[in-house]
């Protein structure tokens, strides 16, 4: 016989796996050795897979990045260098680990691991895969599914920003201070448009549970949520993803040329190496919370054959992860970065209002064609406003005298007895005529 | 991090309270010997010197004119940080150090400190004959070389008041161009770079990379060639050389069409270019800035046409002026600029005449190799060139060329002997650098790497 203690904390830890996985078939006839084994194997899988994805994103981005960048990148390590990053890793590993004599020691050894575990739960409640069953137990291909899936997305999301803002600010000193405050507004700021248009799917859906959000889109491409809201939510949650996870061309965080390294400037050896980590492995889990919101996470098109069923629909799901990871190695490569005020402006003006219009209308269209219309309708009215009201900011900006052309300005004798002892000056096909007129 | 800390002042109290932790005393700037060189509290500057780090034009009136209500000493330091970038900064070119107060992430006022890369190149040039002086002189400008030796060899020249041979200056006109073509892609690069696209940074290389070979394949050198000299240039161009430069031609101008689908329509690159590190033409002359940020202004100053040197004269070619005097006027004009010179590269090409490539003067060219076995007298020659070197009349002579920077300038002066008695380089990135506090005016930190970027400076010119 256990002892009473034992079989107690089961019984409370069956009834937390009951709340936080409410909609897996594997707990609908309680919580036997059998459950064990397997959530236990889908936790194992699920970090093993995470952490070589990981290693092989980082192969992949320095490999494609270089085929853009007529390089050859990565070749030594390995084959094809796939190993690359882990002789870089082995190497931060055993390099020297730095702590600045300025920084606070307990919030700067625990701010890597703030952004990494977040990193690390929000692939949990991301579905990868439709239902399996082993031995008469059918149970889902993700590792929790609690009722409030998405928000746990956006709430771990919230929580690694806290990993960046105190790595900057425990570092003492300058740049990664300026780096972390910079992390700190772009985060938040775009957290506002993520979480708007994470409402317009789940109010579409009607339910939280990042399943249920999966199986509404089930049925034919044209019910992914993607089509189903208009492009619109897609393209906002895309770009604001993109400013939470830093990405080019919002990786205003950790700037190289500006900041020197951002929050991360005064990190050595593992820590760095954990940072590093984070980012890339938060790439890949949002791109799959992307896959899931928008594209139907798992969904689609299986061959009729023997286990196809089981397997395919995780082959899909990696497929459409695959698509955003290369969009994101592209935009790398492609743009250049926006400044820290373009930024802003991006989000609060044109995201926020955007998404928040969008949703509204979607919610109309969801009680009424009419109510949705009417909606939609004074959306774009309020739309018309704020780009008015835009304009007369911006023009108001703009009387700075040095935005003016120079020529317009009142010119001194200097400059004059200058252009009479410049031969061209003053004929009528000026060298300059051609000038920076061809450019645009 | 930064060494300008001082534990006694606001500033100390203020990093407390942020960052929570105390930092140990340090000397006061004045204790230390980098002296006045630091940024210091607004209280501790003098009026004129506030007033030009917050982006006056230096000059000597508006110095001394300055009224007191124009410049704000009473800022409290506790609302601003100052802070240092450089001289190791990934984007400071080189060894350029900025000291800034920002306010946020708004830059309030700046201060260029150089002398990080002197390595005394004006003094040593004293101690070396003419004949080792350009080996001295390319290094300056290492982004250029060719063109430091080309004004060096002009002055010389000019003192010894000898002839070139034709094809020497043609030659010296084809590598000027393809210079200032390498010179611009680099500036494409690094500027790619400072914005943060990383693609720009390498496709620049990659093109430069194949005028680079074909210096190598005439020079025996990537850089430092010491090509040009006295008398002509070193080598005759070597076989297919007309291939090459064909080569070179077509696609660095294929190429550049390329950089306005990566960059100059790009709706981000010019939020971040346009109407950013504004200069009136005024500013502009008033702080003897040369090069692209003048003619950015509108003021087509531009040497090889307003002061014709080698054969410019009898080429056709077009000066790129720009308008607003902001960082995309400089983008559009290196940019056009590069289609300039392969404008004239092409034409210079076509009219290399046949000849000598140095001048047939035994007392300044040494001899060919062959002719040391067979004449006393060429050994002679050869042994009193590499010895003593030649013999400069007294004189002094002051030689400016455009480079891709600005106008270049070589003061020689010679006091009869075979080693020049003042060699000063009137270096175009340390006179343009002075006018990196204008054209920060009212920028951010981003706008700050973009504006050094457009300056364009090479610090081993700057500091000579």
């Amino acid at each position: 016989m256990s002892p009473a203690w034992l079989v107690a904390a089961h019984a409370q830890l069956a009834t937390l796996l009951a709340l936080t996985t409410h909609g897996d078939p594997l707990y609908s006839r309680g919580v036997g050795w059998f459950v064990w084994v397997v959530v236990l194997i889908k936790v194992v899988v699920a970090f093993a897979v995470l952490l070589v994805s990981v290693m092989l994103m980082i192969w992949f981005e320095r490999k494609l990045i270089s085929d853009m960048q007529s390089r050859i990148g990565p070749n030594r390590a390995g084959p094809w260098g796939l190993l690359q990053t882990l002789a870089d890793g082995t190497k931060l590993f055993f390099k020297e680990d730095l702590l600045p004599a300025q920084a606070d020691r307990t919030v700067f050894h625990l701010a890597p691991y703030l952004s990494l575990v977040p990193a690390l739960l929000i692939f949990t409640v991301v579905p990868v895969g439709g239902i399996v069953t082993i031995s008469g137990h059918p149970f889902e291909l993700q590792v929790a599914d609690p009722t409030i899936g998405i928000l746990v997305v956006l709430a771990m999301s919230s929580i690694a920003v806290y990993g960046v803002m105190l790595a900057g600010w425990s570092s003492g000193s300058k740049y990664p201070l300026l780096g972390s405050v910079r992390a700190s507004a772009q985060m938040i700021s775009y957290e506002a448009a993520l979480g708007i248009t994470t409402v317009t799917v789940v109010i579409v859906t009607g339910s939280l549970s990042t399943r249920a959000i999966v199986e509404s889109q089930a049925s034919a491409f044209w019910d992914w949520n993607l089509i189903r809201l208009g492009i619109v939510p897609f393209l906002l949650f895309l770009t604001a993803i993109t400013a939470e996870l830093t990405r080019p061309p919002f990786d205003l965080t950790e700037a190289e040329q500006e900041l020197v390294g951002g929050f991360h400037t005064e990190y050595s050896s593992i820590r760095f190496a954990m940072f590093f980590l984070a980012e890339f492995m938060n790439v890949i889990t949002m791109s799959g919370v992307v896959v899931t919101l928008f594209l139907g996470g798992p969904d689609g098109p299986v061959p009729h054959l023997p286990t196809f069923d089981v397997w395919f629909p995780s082959v899909w799901f990696v497929g459409k992860v695959f698509c955003f990871l290369f969009l994101y190695v592209w935009l790398r490569a492609a743009l250049p970065r926006l400044r820290y005020d373009q930024l802003m402006t991006l989000g609060w003006k044109y995201l926020i209002p955007l998404s928040l219009g969008w949703l509204l209308a979607v919610a109309g269209f969801l009680v009424d064609g009419w109510w949705g219309a009417g909606i939609a309708a004074v959306a774009l009215c309020l739309a018309g406003l704020l780009a008015r009201a835009f304009s007369i900011g911006k023009r108001r900006g703009e009387h700075d005298p040095l935005l003016e052309p120079a020529g317009a300005r009142v010119q001194r004798p200097s400059l004059l007895r200058l252009a009479s002892l410049t031969p061209d000056r003053g004929e009528g096909d000026a060298p300059g005529g051609g000038g920076t007129g061809e450019v645009g | 991090m930064s060494d300008e800390f001082d534990a006694s002042s606001p500033d100390a109290d203020l990093f407390e309270e942020v960052v929570g932790v105390r930092r140990a005393p340090r000397a006061a700037p004045s204790e230390t010997s980098e002296g006045a060189q630091e940024l210091g509290t607004r209280s501790a500057t003098p009026l004129e010197e506030l007033r030009r780090e917050e982006g006056a034009v230096l000059r000597i009136p508006e110095g001394a004119v300055v009224d007191v209500g124009d410049v704000d000493v009473e800022r409290p330091t506790d609302e601003t940080m100052i802070i240092n970038m450089g001289p190791q900064h990934p984007s400071t070119h080189g060894v350029l150090r900025l000291m800034l107060e920002l306010d946020g992430e708004t830059v309030l006022r700046t201060k260029p400190v150089i002398g990080y890369l002197h390595t005394g190149m004006e003094k040593t040039a004293e101690e070396l004959t003419y004949v080792q002086g350009a080996t001295n002189v390319t290094r300056m400008d290492y982004l250029s070389p060719l063109n430091n030796e080309l004004v060096f060899s002009l002055a010389t020249e000019a003192l010894l008041g000898i002839d070139v041979p034709t094809r020497a200056t043609w030659i010296r006109m084809l590598f000027s161009e393809l210079q200032r073509i390498s010179s611009h892609l680099m500036w494409m690069a690094t500027n790619g770079m400072d914005l943060g696209s990383t693609s720009m940074m390498i496709y620049g290389f990659r093109e430069r990379e194949m005028i680079l070979a074909l210096f190598e394949k005439t020079t025996g050198l990537r850089m430092n060639h010491d090509y040009i000299r006295p008398g002509g240039v070193a080598a005759d161009l070597p076989d297919g050389w007309e291939d090459d430069v064909e080569i070179i031609c077509d696609t660095v101008l294929r190429r550049t069409y390329e950089y306005d689908e990566l960059l100059t329509g790009q709706p981000i690159f010019r939020e971040r270019m346009v109407g950013v590190g504004s200069i009136t033409a005024d500013e502009a002359i008033a702080l003897s800035v040369t090069g692209p940020i003048l003619r950015s202004t509108g003021v087509s100053w531009d040497l090889r046409r307003s002061m014709p040197y080698l054969e410019y004269g009898q080429l056709d070619f077009d000066v790129i002026v720009g308008t607003y005097g902001d960082n995309f006027d400089r983008y559009a004009i290196r940019l056009n600029e590069i289609r300039e010179s392969i404008k004239l590269v092409r034409q210079i090409a076509q009219r290399v005449p046949p000849g000598d490539y140095r001048a047939q003067d035994r007392k300044v060219t040494p001899p060919p190799r062959a002719r040391i076995d067979e004449s006393m007298e060429a050994l002679i020659h050869h042994f009193k060139i590499f010895t003593e070197g030649f013999r400069v009349p007294e004189g002094e002579v002051y030689v400016a060329i455009e480079s891709p920077r600005g106008e270049i300038g070589c003061y020689l002066v010679s006091d009869g002997t075979s080693k020049p008695y003042r060699l000063h380089i009137r270096g175009p990135s340390f006179v343009n650098l002075q006018a990196v506090p204008t054209l920060m005016r009212g920028g951010l930190i981003a706008d700050a790497v973009a504006i050094i970027s457009s300056v364009d400076p090479v610090m081993g010119e700057v500091d000579r």
